[in-house]
């Protein structure tokens, strides 16, 4: 594809696309330690933005400033802007609790709460909406549905959370992070810990959330990367190197960096 | 090898190996010393107590007699000041030493974490004589000057519970015993806790925090239940030192044998106040027997207590991977 | 927003009580403490330390003389004739009987008699002991107070030499040195802090216990090394002097609880203190 046809594409899609949120200017600091340097990108409405790059480059530690997860441990601080539908959400001012209403969250491992399935979804919902029982019933329902969980899980809604398998787990977190109908779902290399076969249906999982939910996703598979996502950044030490439509980093990459770490020829 | 240094190395190696398993069979016998220090306390007070055992049987327990120069003895009110002053002490202990523990792990600042830590364990390591004298001396007086007239005048005109707060607050009794038993497993309780709190793994918290819970509601919903098992055998580690408690018990408990309500207010007796009080002068034979046979009940039951305890936090290490 | 603004202030209240809690142990800490102090050194002169304890309602000056001598005395052979067994007994549990039945219920019956009632500890004495040979006495303190040693070295020994990394054993095996010179000469060597951490704590623990002594050794008015006869200590001469109504003894009773709480705590920094500059290697 030369670069004029590129360009193109980029303005045609752009044309379509909306940006839920952006990073301006973002630096952070583990301490004295400068882990992300000047970050400037757009994460688009609607479509999975995935951050690759070698272990330590900083994609993680970027995800978690997305939903301010940073703030749990003192030494760790952002400057700079985060803005989501256009407000700053690093400002002092946000309520995080509401901000994590809209930014979701899925990690590595799955992390179910010590409760039934039922009250795994319940618990999130509750905290930012009163709702009758049966609107919680069909919340919990839909949240199921969504994560396909629904058929497996409708007959034992009591059961505890641990007593599903890993990938059952993994889909439950999903389930219990698009259940408080957020705007945005982070997802922290959440197949990392799966077989294949249940990475593949969490992979087909992602494509259908598109749909509704704008998703951010870090993994350190790159052919994962490439299925799923619509835009890719590449990251290495903590600056992003390059920035664009996954098929077009994948296939045609600007920067001689981003070709080298997709070949392989480091990693 | 030659052969000469073939003999050498076969004759040391015979002489390494008695001294193996000497030392071996040394370490093994001094392990072995704990159970049989267990089974001895057990028989032994049994024996001791057999003169005793023989004559009251069970109905010791239940009678609330305790008469020396009748030779008449029944274990009613120890065993009942013993309970309801370990009781007491759980009610106000569990409370604060969870409200310890959360600001260990999640409020304070790192750098208080250790100093604050270290002086809450000092708490623990202040010998019970000083807690029982200074409770008698200091603490008494005030308490009835100050606190006792505002309970009973505030939570003793409640019904039904108004009755705990009833009669002339001397300062010493139950309920002053309670208290001060009370700060003495604080430090045991909210330091399992702590430990517990601690080895939650971060993914959990944070997958709590994500959703948009408070600190609050993270602990509550998420991290109690997580260590549920952990913590009880906490609070159970502090009610078996709470019964076994003697110097601070007896000082303030008001070393009364008989019960004439059910007032917190009123003094009374625990099995380790009437051992601590009475011994020394009692006579060897059926006196003696009744007191070891009131030693007898408090070992198994803080025996039961602290097995309890000891099963659950294996429960938990082993759940966990970790040792509490 | 009715919701929110409820769940924050709850978690506000929350975090409070959380604080509270904190203060109100701090506060009966330093309560007990500042108290025991101010009480305490009123009564400490030279005569605490010269003189005997007095009759009641002397009008002669006394002192805890022979009541400090006493502890001294039964506590140093306490820990004499506990710290071998104890130590001996944490080796068995960290270097041979990690996984078997022995060491299991060696470790798991030891907890339990860490925290069962020292009182019961008195009692067993006394009817194995005291009541055979018809008198109480000092040695019966001793042997009381060595059974409470002993599960306190038992657990900090294994918990050190747990601590020891295989690879220190596995380099002095590969040297050829039998199990008995590895324990001996190597991990016992590396973990020396811990264990006097260990012993240190125990000494702490029984130089305050008073309940396990009031059938064995009693106390004793008099001058007396005699370890066959009662034995005069601190505790139980506080005990005795603290419930009584004459205000001299209870002004010596003062002083003596100012003194062990001294020692005892001090006993407790100094083994923190060493115990951290070991391990901060």
């Amino acid at each position: 594809m030369n670069d004029t046809s590129q360009t193109m594409m980029m303005n045609e899609t752009a044309a379509r696309l909306e940006a839920q949120m952006a990073f301006k200017s973002l630096d952070f600091y583990y301490g004295k330690y400068h882990a992300l340097k000047n970050i400037n990108l757009e994460i688009y409405k609607r479509n999975v933005t995935a951050f690759i790059g070698p272990s330590g480059c900083g994609k993680s530690t970027l995800l978690r400033v997305m939903n301010r997860m940073y703030d749990l441990y003192p030494e760790q601080r952002a400057t700079g802007e985060l803005l989501l539908d256009g407000r700053n959400m690093l400002d002092r001012n946000v309520d995080v609790t509401v901000l994590r209403a809209k930014v979701g969250m899925v990690f590595q491992k799955p992390t179910p709460f010590p409760m039934s399935i039922y009250e795994n979804i319940a618990f999130g919902v509750r905290l930012h909406e009163s709702m009758r029982k049966s609107e919680m019933d069909e919340r919990v329902e839909w949240a199921l549905r969504k994560a396909a969980l629904w058929d497996e899980a409708k007959d034992k809604l009591g059961q505890s959370g641990m007593s599903l398998s890993g990938g059952q787990q993994q889909r439950l977190c999903i389930a219990r992070g698009i259940a408080v109908k957020p705007e945005v779902l982070l997802l922290d290399e959440p197949t990392s810990a799966l077989d294949p076969i249940s990475t593949m249906r969490i992979e087909e999982l992602i494509g259908e959330l598109k749909e509704e939910f704008t998703i951010a996703i870090v993994t350190h598979n790159m052919q994962q990367a490439a299925r799923i996502s619509d835009f890719t950044a590449y990251m290495y030490l903590g600056e992003m190197v390059e920035f664009g439509v996954t098929d077009q980093i994948f296939i045609k990459p600007k920067k001689k960096a981003t070709e080298d770490y997709i070949t392989g020829r480091f990693g | 090898m030659s052969a000469t240094q073939d003999s050498i190395a076969a004759s040391a190696g015979g002489g390494r190996k008695f001294g193996d398993w000497l030392f071996f069979n040394l370490t093994r016998s001094f392990a072995a010393l704990t159970l049989a220090m267990l089974a001895g306390i057990i028989v032994s007070l049994v024996i001791g107590s057999w003169e005793s055992l023989q004559k009251f049987g069970f109905s010791f327990i239940w009678h609330q007699e305790w008469n020396p120069p009748m030779e008449q003895f029944g274990a009613l009110i120890p065993i009942y000041g013993t309970l309801v002053t370990s009781l007491i002490a759980l009610i106000i202990a569990v409370p604060v030493s969870f409200g310890i523990a959360l600001f260990l792990t999640e409020l304070s600042p790192v750098w208080l974490r250790r100093p604050l830590g270290t002086a809450i364990e000092l708490l623990a390591a202040i010998p019970s004589i000083v807690y029982g004298m200074w409770g008698l001396m200091v603490f008494a007086p005030i308490f009835a000057t100050h606190v006792q007239p505002f309970l009973a005048g505030t939570l003793g005109k409640l019904p039904l519970i108004g009755a705990l707060f009833a009669g002339p607050g001397l300062g010493i009794g139950l309920l002053a015993a309670g208290i001060i038993l009370a700060i003495m497993i604080i430090p045991f309780i909210a330091s399992v806790m702590r430990d517990v709190f601690d080895v939650t793994p971060a993914m959990l918290k944070e997958s709590a925090y994500g959703v948009g819970s408070t600190t609050w509601e993270v602990i509550w919903n998420v991290v109690l239940p997580y260590t549920k098992v952990g913590v009880i055998g906490g609070i159970m580690l502090g009610l078996g030192r709470a019964l076994g408690e003697t110097m601070a018990v007896t000082f303030v408990i008001g070393n009364t044998n008989f019960l004439s309500g059910i007032s917190l207010f009123a003094p009374g007796n625990s099995i380790t106040s009437v051992l601590a009080n009475e011994f020394g002068e009692a006579t060897p034979g059926i006196y003696t027997g009744a007191l070891i046979e009131l030693g007898l009940i408090l070992f198994l039951i803080t025996l039961a207590v602290l097995v309890s305890s000891k099963l659950l936090l294996l429960r938990l290490s082993k759940h966990e991977g970790t040792k509490t | 927003m009715e919701l929110l603004t409820r769940r924050k202030l709850t978690n506000k209240f929350a975090l409070t009580l959380s604080m509270l809690a904190m203060g109100f142990g701090l506060f009966w800490l330093t309560w007990i403490l500042l108290t025991t102090f101010e009480l305490g050194i009123a009564g400490v002169s030279l005569d605490l330390f010269t003189k005997m304890t007095p009759p009641p309602g002397a009008n002669e000056p006394g002192g805890l003389l022979n009541a400090i001598v006493g502890s001294v005395i039964m506590v140093s052979l306490a820990t004499a004739l506990g710290t071998p067994i104890g130590i001996l007994a944490g080796v068995y549990l960290a270097e041979y009987g990690r996984h078997t039945w022995l060491g299991n219920s060696t470790r798991f019956i030891n907890d339990i008699l860490l925290s069962a009632p020292s009182i019961v500890i008195g009692l067993f004495i006394y009817a194995v002991y005291v009541a055979k040979v018809g008198n109480f006495s000092g040695i019966s303190g001793v042997f009381a107070l060595a059974l409470i040693v002993i599960p306190v070295v038992v657990a900090t020994t294994e918990n050190m030499l747990k601590l020891v990394p295989d690879t220190l054993r596995e380099a002095a095996f590969a040297l050829g040195a039998p199990k008995s010179t590895v324990i001996m000469k190597v991990t016992l060597k590396a973990s020396t802090a811990g264990v006097i951490t260990g012993i240190l704590l125990a000494v702490a623990r029984i130089a305050g216990e008073t309940a396990p002594l009031l059938f064995t050794a009693l106390s004793n008015q008099f001058w007396s090394l005699n370890l066959n006869e009662p034995m005069a200590n601190l505790p139980v001469t506080i005990f005795k002097f603290a419930m009584s109504p004459f205000k001299e003894w209870q002004q010596i009773a003062w002083a003596g609880v100012f003194l062990i709480t001294l020692g005892v705590l001090g006993l407790n920094i100094v083994a923190r203190v060493i115990f951290r500059q070991k391990h901060k290697n």
